[in-house]
């Protein structure tokens, strides 16, 4: 493995040991609130919006696992999304590349 | 900067995916012609690392919170077509099992972090170092620069996008249907968050991870590959 390729993926390995800072924030992204955010700030959800917000569910919704409530399950989970989600993309690209790519 | 399902009518969702549809198709078929298996690991690796360091969330005063996207670097050192697969990727896992971003709305999110900003970060780099020598540090500052202003106008498409809704849809009363906050609202709120907050982390990380790159191999860069290729390249040809 080249050097750098090596050197990057312990930066990458770094930043998922340190991923759980990232729960560190709370609050809400801006336009990313659910519904009950958009009542309390709005006095209504607006009807379109209500309709299509609940039109997907993901499996592990917002890196969490819908019933952990205690922060170590939150800090699991958010380890398993991060580990999970790296090696699905590098892994899909790793194989797509791998197929496409000119020596 | 995930827009989710709900915030975007049908007018906008659907404008999204005919230009995103397009745009994957172009950049699969530039990736089937210029990928060089040497650099298969690097994209594999700028999509793990898309994907974790939106994770990041930081807050903002006034209790917002927002993060990194990674696409600047990874358009500066894959080039802008590489880097919408590799962004693409990423968000689109990231709206399918995590639910972060709507999947209808992720031709918007892929056209905003995986197009807008590897395109506006590649030519902003390519323009600030000119014919500068790669090894030389104006790179490192064109690189910070590219990361600070492609965030920064990525989070002002998205605030378009959403600022648009309530022009487009509303009910008989007036009442927003999607998105309830208007243009001005949208375009301040993130303007600032990024201006200030966001788009300051993602130049840190552009220009760290770019002087690294620099440092140790200079030869994976994009420029360079594309400038030897055609016989431009006054380096020697990289071993």
């Amino acid at each position: 493995m080249d050097k750098i390729v090596r050197n990057l993926l312990i930066g990458l390995g770094v930043m998922i040991v340190l991923v759980p800072l990232g729960l560190l924030a709370t609050g809400e992204t801006f336009g990313e609130w659910a519904n009950e955010e958009l009542q309390e700030k709005l006095g209504f959800v607006p009807h379109g919006l209500e309709q299509l917000a609940s039109l997907w569910s993901a499996p592990i919704p917002e890196y969490a696992f819908p019933e952990d409530e205690p922060k170590t399950g939150k800090v699991a989970a958010y380890y398993i999304s991060a580990i999970v989600g790296a090696i699905i993309c590098a892994g899909l690209l790793y194989f797509i590349g791998k197929r496409v790519a000119k020596a | 900067m995930h827009i989710p399902d709900g915030y975007l009518g049908p007018i906008t969702i659907i404008v999204t995916w005919l230009i995103m549809i397009p745009i994957w198709a172009m950049a699969g078929k530039k990736l089937n012609a210029e990928l060089r298996s040497k650099q298969v690991p690097l994209l594999a690796l700028a999509a793990a690392f898309s994907f974790v360091i939106m994770m990041f969330n930081l807050p903002v005063p006034g209790g917002s919170t927002g993060h990194a996207v990674g696409g600047a670097i990874i358009g500066i050192v894959l080039g802008p077509w590489a880097a919408v697969i590799a962004i693409s990727v990423a968000l689109v896992l990231q709206a399918l099992m995590f639910g972060d971003g709507g999947i209808t709305a992720i031709a918007a999110n892929c056209l905003n972090m995986a197009v807008i900003m590897p395109f506006i970060a590649f030519y902003t780099y390519k323009f600030i170092s000119r014919d500068s020598e790669i090894t030389s540090s104006k790179r490192v500052t064109a690189a910070a620069i590219a990361g600070y202003v492609s965030l920064t106008l990525a989070a002002l498409m998205t605030a378009f996008m959403f600022g648009i809704q309530p022009i487009l849809h509303t009910n008989e009363n007036g009442v927003p249907l999607y998105m309830p906050y208007s243009l001005n609202i949208t375009m301040l709120t993130m303007g600032i968050e990024h201006i200030f907050g966001f788009s300051i982390l993602e130049a840190l990380v552009t220009a760290l991870i770019f002087a690294y790159i620099q440092k140790t191999d200079s030869s994976i860069l994009y420029e360079e590959v594309a400038a030897s290729k055609t016989g431009k390249s006054e380096r020697p040809a990289p071993a």
